[in-house]
C-alpha cells in the first residue's frame, strides 16, 4: 500500500514501513503519524532524529532498551525512561517511532 | 527487567568471510536480538572471520549493505565480550590495527568508554570455549 504525499507515491511494506530510506522526508513522518491519529510534536522529533542518526551511523534501528538507555544519556534521564517514550509513542517506540523515521524494524521486534 | 532468571553462557563463533555467504551478518542479527534476553553473550572471531571486523570495509562494488558499522553498537547492546583469535590474524598479515577498535561505555563507571575487543591466542581460546554452556557456530 504505497503512501501519498504531496502529490508523490511512496512505497512501504504491508505493515507501513518505508520501502526505501533514502525516499524519505519529513513530511512523510507527518503523513504517517496523521494516518495514526497522532501529531508530531517537538518531543516526538528528538526521537525521531536520534533513531536516524543511530542508523546513519550503525546501519541499524536501536532495540527499545537500547533506544531507551541512549536517549536517556543524550537528552537526561526523565525522557530515557519507557514511560515518557511509550506516552510519545503508544505503538511502541521503537516501532512506532522507527517507522515514521522511514527506517526498517528493529531488528528482534517481534 | 530486573527478574531473575537462568543465565547461561552463550559463545557465537564466526568463522566466515563478511561477504559472499549470509553467515556473518545472520550471526550478528541473532546475536542483536539474544542480547535482549540478558545472557552471558560472548563472540568469537576466528579463521576468515576476523574479517568481520576489519576497518574501512566498502560494499558499493558487490551491492550488499555495508553492515560493518553494526558492531559498533555491540557495546550499547551490552556485549562486552569479543574475542579474536591471535594465529588467525597473523596467518592473513593483520594486526589490530587493521580491525575496528570496538568499546562500551560503562554506565556504573560515569559512561567510561572501555575496550571490548580482546585478542587471544589459540589455548586461551579453546578454554573460554570450554567455559560455555552453548556455542552456536557460523
Amino acid at each position: 500500500m504505497p503512501l501519498e504525499v504531496n502529490g508523490q507515491s511512496y512505497e512501504t511494506d504491508e505493515e507501513g514501513y518505508l520501502a526505501d530510506l533514502n525516499q524519505w522526508q519529513p513530511d512523510l513522518a507527518e503523513a504517517m503519524a496523521t494516518a495514526d491519529g497522532a501529531e508530531l510534536s517537538e518531543n516526538h522529533w528528538e526521537v525521531i532524529n536520534f533513531l536516524r542518526e543511530y542508523y546513519e551511523e550503525y546501519q541499524i534501528a536501536p532495540a527499545v532498551r537500547v533506544l531507551t538507555k541512549a536517549i536517556g544519556k543524550k537528552l537526561g534521564k526523565d525522557k530515557g525512561n519507557s514511560k515518557y517514550l511509550y506516552e510519545l509513542f503508544p505503538y511502541g517506540p521503537a516501532k512506532q517511532a522507527c517507522k515514521y523515521a522511514g527506517l526498517p524494524k528493529p531488528t528482534g521486534c517481534v | 527487567m530486573e527478574e531473575e532468571g537462568i543465565v547461561k553462557k552463550f559463545c557465537y563463533m564466526n568463522r566466515k568471510a563478511p561477504y559472499g555467504t549470509i553467515y556473518a551478518l545472520e550471526s550478528l542479527e541473532v546475536v542483536l536480538i539474544a542480547a535482549a534476553f540478558d545472557q552471558d553473550i560472548s563472540l568469537v572471531f576466528a579463521d576468515d572471520g576476523v574479517y568481520q571486523l576489519t576497518k574501512n570495509q566498502d560494499t558499493d562494488g558487490i551491492g550488499m549493505k555495508n553492515f560493518s558499522k553494526t558492531y559498533s553498537a555491540l557495546g550499547d547492546y551490552d556485549i562486552k565480550k569479543i574475542y579474536v583469535e591471535k594465529e588467525s590474524l597473523e596467518e592473513r598479515g593483520l594486526t589490530t590495527d587493521d580491525l575496528q577498535a570496538l568499546k562500551y561505555e560503562d554506565e556504573d563507571d560515569d559512561w567510561a568508554e572501555k575496550d571490548s575487543l580482546f585478542v587471544v591466542g589459540r589455548d586461551e581460546l579453546s578454554k573460554i570455549i570450554n567455559e560455555q554452556d552453548v556455542v552456536l557456530s557460523f
